[in-house]
């Protein structure tokens, strides 16, 4: 009896095991985003300077929300561009 | 009960670092006046920005962090951020309890920081 382990495929099946995403914050324990740390919120927005998604970066609703608290204030003290090229 | 605020502000690069202390001094003077306390002072010095402001593309950037009492302190502050030509930006927050943690961690940070450079100069 061929059991499932017992099969070879001629090309090996691309196992893409999906990362389960966490919020970053939950998982350090971070309680408060600091807007005067640029170099930071950087990793939260994409190249224009926009913020990035939760869906992509896996933050919780909860810190979410003061990510972009802390863009917005960021991009007011102009310690972050409100809109840019290649900013990576 | 009183709460703690921190203002950070961005002087004109027109003035040279002397003139700016002295205007970071200024508005020092008007939170402790109001019987603000002082908790801590950061001078960043001159920093690029990220965007022109007032066709600058530099600024002297001073933070300041207080504690105090009532809505006076703030808006006397403020309408005195906005009366002086030589403010291109300012931004006052309240501190809740995670940010007032985290600013007395970066306040020894700082300080850590300051003591180690003197040490390094010493030795």
């Amino acid at each position: 009896m061929a059991t499932p382990k017992d099969i070879r495929y001629l090309n090996p099946p691309t196992a893409e095991v999906k990362k389960k995403k966490y919020c970053r914050f939950q998982k350090s324990g971070i309680k408060y985003i600091d807007y005067k740390d640029p170099d930071f919120l950087l990793k939260f927005v994409n190249e224009q300077g926009k913020l990035l998604p939760r869906r992509l970066t896996g933050t919780s609703l909860k810190f979410q929300r003061k990510v972009a608290q802390a863009v917005k204030r960021a991009r007011h003290l102009s310690l972050m561009p409100y809109v840019a090229d290649l900013l990576k | 009960m009183e709460k703690r605020y921190e203002t950070v502000f961005i002087l004109t690069p027109v003035l040279s670092e002397d003139q700016a202390k002295e205007a970071a001094k200024k508005f020092k003077k008007t939170i402790t006046d109001l019987g603000g306390k002082i908790v801590n002072e950061e001078n960043w010095g001159l920093r690029k920005l990220a965007y022109p402001i007032q066709k600058k593309t530099t600024g002297f950037y001073h933070l300041m962090e207080f504690a105090g009492e009532g809505q006076d302190i703030i808006n006397s502050l403020e309408v005195t951020y906005k009366r002086d030509e030589r403010i291109l930006r300012f931004l006052t927050v309240a501190l809740d309890k995670h940010a007032a943690a985290y600013a007395d961690k970066r306040k020894g940070l700082v300080s850590e920081g300051k003591t180690k450079k003197k040490e390094a100069v010493n030795s």
